[in-house]
Protein backbone atom coordinates (compact mmCIF):
# COMPACT_ATOMS: atom_id res chain seq x y z
CA UNK A 1 0.00 0.00 0.00
CA UNK A 2 2.67 2.50 0.75
CA UNK A 3 4.57 1.72 -2.08
CA UNK A 4 1.21 2.69 -4.72
CA UNK A 5 1.27 5.97 -2.69
CA UNK A 6 4.50 6.61 -3.58
CA UNK A 7 3.84 5.56 -7.55
CA UNK A 8 0.65 7.63 -7.36
CA UNK A 9 2.02 10.58 -5.38
CA UNK A 10 5.44 10.42 -8.16
CA UNK A 11 2.74 10.69 -11.04
CA UNK A 12 1.12 13.24 -9.99
CA UNK A 13 3.60 15.50 -9.17
CA UNK A 14 5.21 14.58 -12.82
CA UNK A 15 2.20 14.99 -14.58
CA UNK A 16 1.65 18.55 -12.69
CA UNK A 17 5.35 19.23 -13.45
CA UNK A 18 4.61 18.82 -17.37
CA UNK A 19 1.67 21.05 -16.84
CA UNK A 20 3.44 23.81 -15.51
CA UNK A 21 6.08 23.01 -18.12
CA UNK A 22 3.54 23.15 -20.77
CA UNK A 23 1.60 26.49 -18.95
CA UNK A 24 5.17 28.33 -19.02
CA UNK A 25 6.17 27.37 -22.72
CA UNK A 26 2.42 28.82 -23.95
CA UNK A 27 2.53 31.91 -21.40
CA UNK A 28 6.06 33.08 -21.04
CA UNK A 29 7.50 32.29 -23.83
CA UNK A 30 4.78 32.98 -26.65
CA UNK A 31 3.22 36.15 -26.92
CA UNK A 32 -0.37 34.23 -26.68
CA UNK A 33 -2.06 36.54 -24.40
CA UNK A 34 -2.01 39.66 -26.32
CA UNK A 35 -3.35 38.86 -29.24
CA UNK A 36 -5.99 35.89 -29.56
CA UNK A 37 -9.39 36.37 -28.46
CA UNK A 38 -9.25 39.88 -27.57
CA UNK A 39 -11.67 42.72 -28.15
CA UNK A 40 -10.72 44.73 -31.18
CA UNK A 41 -12.20 46.58 -33.80
CA UNK A 42 -10.67 45.81 -37.77
CA UNK A 43 -9.20 48.40 -40.48
CA UNK A 44 -8.45 48.64 -43.65
CA UNK A 45 -5.39 49.86 -45.83
CA UNK A 46 -4.51 49.77 -49.33
CA UNK A 47 -1.27 50.27 -50.43
CA UNK A 48 0.79 50.13 -53.63
CA UNK A 49 3.40 47.98 -52.21
CA UNK A 50 3.99 45.83 -49.04
CA UNK A 51 7.38 45.12 -49.62
CA UNK A 52 7.34 41.86 -46.95
CA UNK A 53 4.71 42.84 -44.46
CA UNK A 54 4.05 38.89 -43.30
CA UNK A 55 0.22 38.12 -41.31
CA UNK A 56 0.50 38.55 -37.51
CA UNK A 57 2.92 41.79 -38.25
CA UNK A 58 2.42 44.44 -35.73
CA UNK A 59 0.73 47.63 -36.12
CA UNK A 60 2.37 50.59 -33.77
CA UNK A 61 1.80 53.52 -33.07
CA UNK A 62 4.87 55.86 -31.43
CA UNK A 63 6.55 52.86 -31.47
CA UNK A 64 3.66 51.42 -29.19
CA UNK A 65 1.92 47.90 -30.42
CA UNK A 66 -1.48 48.68 -30.45
CA UNK A 67 -2.55 45.84 -32.76
CA UNK A 68 -1.95 43.10 -35.58
CA UNK A 69 -1.91 42.70 -38.88
CA UNK A 70 -4.54 39.78 -39.86
CA UNK A 71 -5.11 39.68 -43.59
CA UNK A 72 -2.91 40.49 -46.66
CA UNK A 73 -4.83 40.18 -50.25
CA UNK A 74 -4.45 41.86 -53.54
CA UNK A 75 -7.35 43.73 -55.13
CA UNK A 76 -7.54 42.75 -58.63
CA UNK A 77 -9.19 45.82 -59.93
CA UNK A 78 -7.94 48.37 -58.09
CA UNK A 79 -4.58 46.99 -58.50
CA UNK A 80 -3.63 47.58 -54.87
CA UNK A 81 -2.38 45.33 -52.44
CA UNK A 82 -5.46 45.42 -49.35
CA UNK A 83 -4.30 44.95 -45.85
CA UNK A 84 -6.48 44.15 -42.65
CA UNK A 85 -5.51 44.80 -39.11
CA UNK A 86 -7.18 44.32 -35.54
CA UNK A 87 -6.43 47.29 -33.52
CA UNK A 88 -7.02 46.33 -29.30
CA UNK A 89 -10.63 48.06 -28.72
CA UNK A 90 -9.20 50.27 -25.63
CA UNK A 91 -7.59 52.08 -28.24
CA UNK A 92 -10.56 53.65 -29.66
CA UNK A 93 -9.64 57.29 -29.87
CA UNK A 94 -7.43 57.29 -33.64
CA UNK A 95 -8.34 59.78 -35.21
CA UNK A 96 -9.75 58.81 -38.65
CA UNK A 97 -7.04 61.11 -40.33
CA UNK A 98 -4.10 59.32 -39.36
CA UNK A 99 -1.69 57.69 -42.18
CA UNK A 100 -0.22 54.41 -42.37
CA UNK A 101 2.95 53.25 -43.48
CA UNK A 102 4.94 50.24 -43.68
CA UNK A 103 8.03 50.88 -41.95
CA UNK A 104 11.04 48.78 -40.86
CA UNK A 105 12.32 47.15 -37.20
CA UNK A 106 15.71 47.68 -36.90
CA UNK A 107 18.13 46.74 -39.81
CA UNK A 108 17.28 43.10 -40.40
CA UNK A 109 13.81 42.75 -38.38
CA UNK A 110 10.45 42.33 -40.07
CA UNK A 111 8.41 44.61 -41.32
CA UNK A 112 5.20 46.75 -39.52
CA UNK A 113 2.38 49.42 -40.08
CA UNK A 114 3.18 52.39 -37.94
CA UNK A 115 0.69 54.99 -37.84
CA UNK A 116 1.12 58.56 -37.41
CA UNK A 117 -2.05 60.42 -35.71
CA UNK A 118 -3.82 62.84 -37.91
CA UNK A 119 -5.35 65.85 -36.44
CA UNK A 120 -8.98 64.85 -37.14
CA UNK A 121 -11.53 65.03 -34.16
CA UNK A 122 -13.36 62.09 -35.26
CA UNK A 123 -12.08 58.77 -35.01
CA UNK A 124 -11.99 55.60 -36.65
CA UNK A 125 -14.67 53.01 -36.19
CA UNK A 126 -14.67 49.03 -36.95
CA UNK A 127 -14.44 48.56 -40.61
CA UNK A 128 -12.98 51.70 -41.31
CA UNK A 129 -10.51 52.52 -43.71
CA UNK A 130 -7.07 54.40 -43.31
CA UNK A 131 -7.35 57.01 -46.08
CA UNK A 132 -3.38 57.86 -46.13
CA UNK A 133 -0.98 55.07 -47.09
CA UNK A 134 2.41 55.63 -47.12
CA UNK A 135 3.93 52.13 -49.45
CA UNK A 136 6.57 49.74 -48.18
CA UNK A 137 10.77 51.05 -49.72
CA UNK A 138 11.99 48.73 -52.12
CA UNK A 139 15.71 48.99 -52.14
CA UNK A 140 15.88 48.72 -55.69
CA UNK A 141 13.59 51.56 -56.66
CA UNK A 142 15.88 53.71 -53.79
CA UNK A 143 18.66 52.46 -55.66
CA UNK A 144 17.59 53.43 -59.38
CA UNK A 145 15.67 56.73 -58.10
CA UNK A 146 19.33 57.73 -56.48
CA UNK A 147 21.53 56.63 -60.06
CA UNK A 148 18.37 58.77 -62.14
CA UNK A 149 19.28 61.44 -59.72
CA UNK A 150 22.78 61.52 -60.26
CA UNK A 151 22.37 61.07 -64.19
CA UNK A 152 20.31 64.02 -64.43
CA UNK A 153 22.81 66.35 -62.01
CA UNK A 154 25.41 65.58 -64.85
CA UNK A 155 23.87 66.23 -67.54
CA UNK B 1 24.95 -12.19 -58.34
CA UNK B 2 21.27 -13.91 -57.92
CA UNK B 3 22.54 -14.75 -54.38
CA UNK B 4 22.78 -10.96 -53.35
CA UNK B 5 19.49 -10.09 -54.86
CA UNK B 6 17.82 -13.01 -53.08
CA UNK B 7 19.54 -11.63 -50.18
CA UNK B 8 18.35 -7.96 -50.54
CA UNK B 9 14.60 -9.49 -51.56
CA UNK B 10 14.45 -11.76 -48.03
CA UNK B 11 15.35 -8.49 -45.80
CA UNK B 12 13.06 -6.50 -47.99
CA UNK B 13 10.43 -9.08 -47.23
CA UNK B 14 11.59 -8.99 -43.92
CA UNK B 15 11.15 -5.46 -43.32
CA UNK B 16 7.90 -4.95 -44.90
CA UNK B 17 6.34 -8.04 -43.33
CA UNK B 18 7.79 -6.90 -39.76
CA UNK B 19 6.37 -3.12 -40.27
CA UNK B 20 2.84 -4.85 -41.27
CA UNK B 21 3.23 -7.15 -38.48
CA UNK B 22 3.96 -3.94 -35.88
CA UNK B 23 0.91 -2.27 -37.99
CA UNK B 24 -1.56 -5.12 -36.67
CA UNK B 25 -0.57 -5.03 -33.59
CA UNK B 26 -1.43 -1.38 -33.37
CA UNK B 27 -4.61 -2.41 -34.07
CA UNK B 28 -4.80 -4.64 -31.76
CA UNK B 29 -3.45 -2.18 -29.02
CA UNK B 30 -5.84 0.35 -29.91
CA UNK B 31 -9.17 -2.27 -29.79
CA UNK B 32 -7.61 -2.88 -26.27
CA UNK B 33 -7.44 0.69 -25.34
CA UNK B 34 -10.73 1.76 -24.08
CA UNK B 35 -11.31 -1.27 -21.72
CA UNK B 36 -7.78 -0.44 -20.19
CA UNK B 37 -9.04 3.22 -19.21
CA UNK B 38 -11.43 1.05 -17.07
CA UNK B 39 -8.23 0.34 -15.03
CA UNK B 40 -6.74 3.64 -14.67
CA UNK B 41 -3.93 2.26 -11.64
CA UNK B 42 -2.26 0.09 -14.46
CA UNK B 43 -1.94 3.30 -16.45
CA UNK B 44 -0.89 5.22 -13.39
CA UNK B 45 2.03 2.55 -12.74
CA UNK B 46 3.01 3.03 -16.34
CA UNK B 47 3.17 6.62 -16.20
CA UNK B 48 4.98 6.43 -13.18
CA UNK B 49 7.52 3.73 -14.74
CA UNK B 50 8.30 5.83 -18.28
CA UNK B 51 7.83 9.17 -17.24
CA UNK B 52 8.88 10.08 -13.66
CA UNK B 53 11.96 7.48 -13.66
CA UNK B 54 12.89 9.32 -16.61
CA UNK B 55 12.54 12.88 -15.11
CA UNK B 56 15.83 12.99 -13.69
CA UNK B 57 17.62 12.13 -17.34
CA UNK B 58 15.61 14.47 -19.21
CA UNK B 59 15.79 17.50 -16.75
CA UNK B 60 19.16 17.34 -16.29
CA UNK B 61 19.84 16.65 -20.55
CA UNK B 62 17.54 19.65 -21.04
CA UNK B 63 19.29 21.47 -18.99
CA UNK B 64 22.50 21.30 -20.17
CA UNK B 65 21.57 21.37 -24.08
CA UNK B 66 20.16 24.90 -22.66
CA UNK B 67 23.15 25.98 -21.31
CA UNK B 68 25.26 24.70 -24.63
CA UNK B 69 22.54 26.08 -26.87
CA UNK B 70 22.96 29.33 -25.29
CA UNK B 71 27.23 29.81 -24.99
CA UNK B 72 27.60 28.59 -29.02
CA UNK B 73 25.00 30.72 -30.22
CA UNK B 74 26.29 33.73 -27.67
CA UNK B 75 29.66 33.71 -29.52
CA UNK B 76 27.79 33.41 -32.82
CA UNK B 77 25.14 35.89 -32.19
CA UNK B 78 27.96 38.41 -30.74
CA UNK B 79 29.71 38.99 -34.31
CA UNK B 80 26.81 40.16 -35.45
CA UNK B 81 26.30 42.37 -32.31
CA UNK B 82 23.03 40.30 -32.05
CA UNK B 83 22.83 38.71 -28.56
CA UNK B 84 19.70 39.94 -27.53
CA UNK B 85 18.49 37.29 -29.97
CA UNK B 86 19.77 34.16 -27.60
CA UNK B 87 16.23 34.05 -26.28
CA UNK B 88 14.71 33.54 -29.62
CA UNK B 89 16.52 31.35 -31.00
CA UNK B 90 17.13 28.87 -27.92
CA UNK B 91 13.20 29.08 -27.27
CA UNK B 92 12.82 28.37 -31.21
CA UNK B 93 15.55 25.65 -31.03
CA UNK B 94 14.17 23.63 -28.10
CA UNK B 95 10.61 23.70 -28.98
CA UNK B 96 10.64 23.24 -32.61
CA UNK B 97 13.02 21.12 -32.66
CA UNK B 98 15.62 19.67 -29.72
CA UNK B 99 12.79 19.21 -27.10
CA UNK B 100 10.94 16.69 -29.11
CA UNK B 101 13.56 14.81 -30.62
CA UNK B 102 16.00 14.39 -27.74
CA UNK B 103 13.18 13.66 -25.72
CA UNK B 104 12.44 10.91 -27.76
CA UNK B 105 16.13 10.02 -28.46
CA UNK B 106 16.23 10.12 -24.56
CA UNK B 107 13.26 8.40 -24.21
CA UNK B 108 13.75 5.35 -26.20
CA UNK B 109 17.01 4.73 -24.27
CA UNK B 110 15.43 5.06 -20.60
CA UNK B 111 11.95 3.96 -21.08
CA UNK B 112 11.83 2.30 -24.21
CA UNK B 113 14.43 -0.43 -23.53
CA UNK B 114 12.80 -1.32 -19.75
CA UNK B 115 9.53 -1.61 -21.31
CA UNK B 116 10.86 -4.27 -24.23
CA UNK B 117 13.40 -6.56 -21.84
CA UNK B 118 10.61 -6.16 -18.85
CA UNK B 119 7.88 -7.19 -21.61
CA UNK B 120 10.68 -9.49 -23.43
CA UNK B 121 11.28 -11.59 -20.45
CA UNK B 122 7.87 -11.94 -19.37
CA UNK B 123 7.92 -13.49 -22.79
CA UNK B 124 10.95 -15.74 -21.62
CA UNK B 125 9.71 -17.12 -18.81
CA UNK B 126 6.44 -17.70 -20.25
CA UNK B 127 4.27 -15.18 -18.13
CA UNK B 128 2.51 -14.01 -21.48
CA UNK B 129 1.56 -17.42 -22.23
CA UNK B 130 0.96 -18.15 -18.40
CA UNK B 131 -1.82 -15.20 -18.88
CA UNK B 132 -3.34 -16.51 -21.89
CA UNK B 133 -4.01 -19.88 -20.23
CA UNK B 134 -6.00 -18.06 -17.87
CA UNK B 135 -7.76 -16.48 -20.36
CA UNK B 136 -6.01 -12.92 -19.72
CA UNK B 137 -5.59 -11.68 -22.55
CA UNK B 138 -1.79 -10.23 -22.10
CA UNK B 139 -2.19 -7.51 -25.04
CA UNK B 140 -4.92 -5.95 -22.94
CA UNK B 141 -3.22 -6.59 -19.36
CA UNK B 142 0.24 -5.55 -20.67
CA UNK B 143 1.01 -4.13 -23.54
CA UNK B 144 -1.70 -1.77 -23.37
CA UNK B 145 -1.28 0.03 -20.07
CA UNK B 146 2.74 0.21 -21.18
CA UNK B 147 1.80 1.68 -24.63
CA UNK B 148 -0.91 4.88 -23.07
CA UNK B 149 1.64 5.08 -20.19
CA UNK B 150 4.01 6.38 -22.91
CA UNK B 151 2.32 7.90 -24.90
CA UNK B 152 0.42 10.31 -22.32
CA UNK B 153 4.72 10.38 -20.25
CA UNK B 154 6.45 11.50 -23.54
CA UNK B 155 4.81 14.96 -24.15
CA UNK B 156 5.02 16.00 -20.74
CA UNK B 157 8.65 15.01 -20.75
CA UNK B 158 8.97 16.84 -24.20
CA UNK B 159 7.54 20.17 -22.51
CA UNK B 160 9.65 19.51 -18.73
CA UNK B 161 12.78 19.24 -21.44
CA UNK B 162 12.33 22.59 -23.33
CA UNK B 163 11.44 24.57 -20.30
CA UNK B 164 14.43 23.00 -18.53
CA UNK B 165 16.45 24.19 -21.67
CA UNK B 166 15.12 27.43 -21.31
CA UNK B 167 16.01 28.06 -17.99
CA UNK B 168 19.72 26.57 -18.93
CA UNK B 169 19.80 28.82 -21.40
CA UNK B 170 18.76 31.87 -19.51
CA UNK B 171 21.19 30.93 -16.86
CA UNK B 172 23.97 31.15 -19.14
CA UNK B 173 23.11 33.51 -21.22
CA UNK B 174 21.65 36.08 -18.71
CA UNK B 175 23.21 35.62 -15.59
CA UNK B 176 26.45 34.32 -16.53
CA UNK B 177 26.83 36.49 -20.23
CA UNK B 178 25.04 39.36 -18.75
CA UNK B 179 22.40 39.21 -22.30
CA UNK B 180 19.53 41.31 -21.25
CA UNK B 181 17.46 39.71 -19.53
CA UNK B 182 13.94 42.01 -20.55
CA UNK B 183 15.46 41.25 -24.78
CA UNK B 184 15.73 37.81 -23.81
CA UNK B 185 12.36 37.60 -22.59
CA UNK B 186 10.84 39.83 -24.73
CA UNK B 187 11.98 39.19 -28.24
CA UNK B 188 10.73 35.48 -27.57
CA UNK B 189 7.66 35.89 -26.74
CA UNK B 190 7.53 38.53 -29.97
CA UNK B 191 9.01 36.02 -32.19
CA UNK B 192 7.85 32.55 -31.04
CA UNK B 193 4.55 31.78 -31.83
CA UNK B 194 2.11 29.54 -29.75
CA UNK B 195 1.00 27.22 -33.18
CA UNK B 196 3.61 27.24 -35.30
CA UNK B 197 6.35 26.69 -32.72
CA UNK B 198 4.73 25.27 -29.34
CA UNK B 199 2.20 23.17 -30.29
CA UNK B 200 3.83 21.88 -33.52
CA UNK B 201 6.52 20.64 -30.90
CA UNK B 202 3.98 18.76 -28.67
CA UNK B 203 2.50 17.53 -31.77
CA UNK B 204 5.51 15.84 -32.49
CA UNK B 205 6.59 15.10 -29.07
CA UNK B 206 2.82 13.30 -28.92
CA UNK B 207 3.75 11.57 -32.63
CA UNK B 208 7.68 10.22 -31.24
CA UNK B 209 5.64 9.17 -28.01
CA UNK B 210 3.45 6.62 -30.13
CA UNK B 211 6.02 5.41 -32.48
CA UNK B 212 8.11 5.01 -29.20
CA UNK B 213 6.08 3.44 -27.23
CA UNK B 214 5.04 1.07 -30.41
CA UNK B 215 8.06 0.17 -30.85
CA UNK B 216 9.08 -0.82 -27.39
CA UNK B 217 6.17 -3.00 -26.52
CA UNK B 218 6.14 -4.24 -30.22
CA UNK B 219 9.77 -5.82 -29.73
CA UNK B 220 9.23 -7.08 -26.21
CA UNK B 221 6.45 -8.84 -26.89
CA UNK B 222 7.73 -10.23 -30.13
CA UNK B 223 10.61 -11.25 -28.78
CA UNK B 224 13.10 -14.64 -28.66
CA UNK B 225 11.79 -16.48 -25.65
CA UNK B 226 15.85 -16.19 -24.95
CA UNK B 227 17.81 -14.10 -22.56
CA UNK B 228 19.60 -13.30 -26.44
CA UNK B 229 16.59 -12.72 -27.86
CA UNK B 230 15.86 -10.34 -24.97
CA UNK B 231 18.63 -8.32 -25.47
CA UNK B 232 18.44 -8.28 -29.06
CA UNK B 233 14.72 -7.28 -28.47
CA UNK B 234 16.37 -4.07 -26.57
CA UNK B 235 18.60 -3.15 -28.96
CA UNK B 236 16.51 -3.41 -31.81
CA UNK B 237 14.32 -1.06 -29.95
CA UNK B 238 16.63 1.63 -29.81
CA UNK B 239 17.97 1.51 -32.88
CA UNK B 240 14.59 1.30 -34.87
CA UNK B 241 12.80 4.01 -32.29
CA UNK B 242 16.20 6.36 -33.42
CA UNK B 243 15.78 5.80 -36.97
CA UNK B 244 11.69 6.63 -36.91
CA UNK B 245 11.89 9.49 -34.64
CA UNK B 246 14.70 10.96 -36.97
CA UNK B 247 12.66 9.94 -40.54
CA UNK B 248 8.75 10.99 -38.98
CA UNK B 249 11.24 14.03 -37.60
CA UNK B 250 11.61 15.56 -40.95
CA UNK B 251 8.52 14.05 -42.50
CA UNK B 252 6.51 15.91 -40.15
CA UNK B 253 8.49 18.87 -39.98
CA UNK B 254 8.17 18.96 -43.65
CA UNK B 255 4.20 19.27 -43.74
CA UNK B 256 3.98 21.69 -40.47
CA UNK B 257 5.96 24.08 -42.22
CA UNK B 258 4.36 23.81 -45.71
CA UNK B 259 1.35 24.57 -43.51
CA UNK B 260 2.46 27.88 -42.64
Amino acid sequence: MQQTRAVEFGTGLFVFLGIVALFFLTTRVTNFDSYEGEEGYTLTARFDNVGSLKLRAPVAMSGVKIGRVTSISFDDEMLEAVVEMRIDARYDKIPNDSDASILTQGILGGQYIGLEPGGSMEFFANNDEIQFTQSALVLEKLVSKYLFSQADKEE
Amino acid sequence: MTKILRDVWYSVQDFLQTFGASQLFLIRILAGCPAAFLRPRLIIKQVHDSGVLSLAIIGISGFFVGMVLSLQAYNSLARFGATESLGVLAALALTRELGPVVTALLFAGRAGTALASEIGLMRATDQLSGMEMMAVDPVRRVVVPRFIGGIIAMPLLAAIFSAMGLFGAWLEGVVLLNVDEGAFWQQMRDQVDMYDDVLAGILKSFVFGIAASLLAVFEGYNSIPTAEGVSRATTRTVVLTALSVLVLNFMLTAVLIGEV
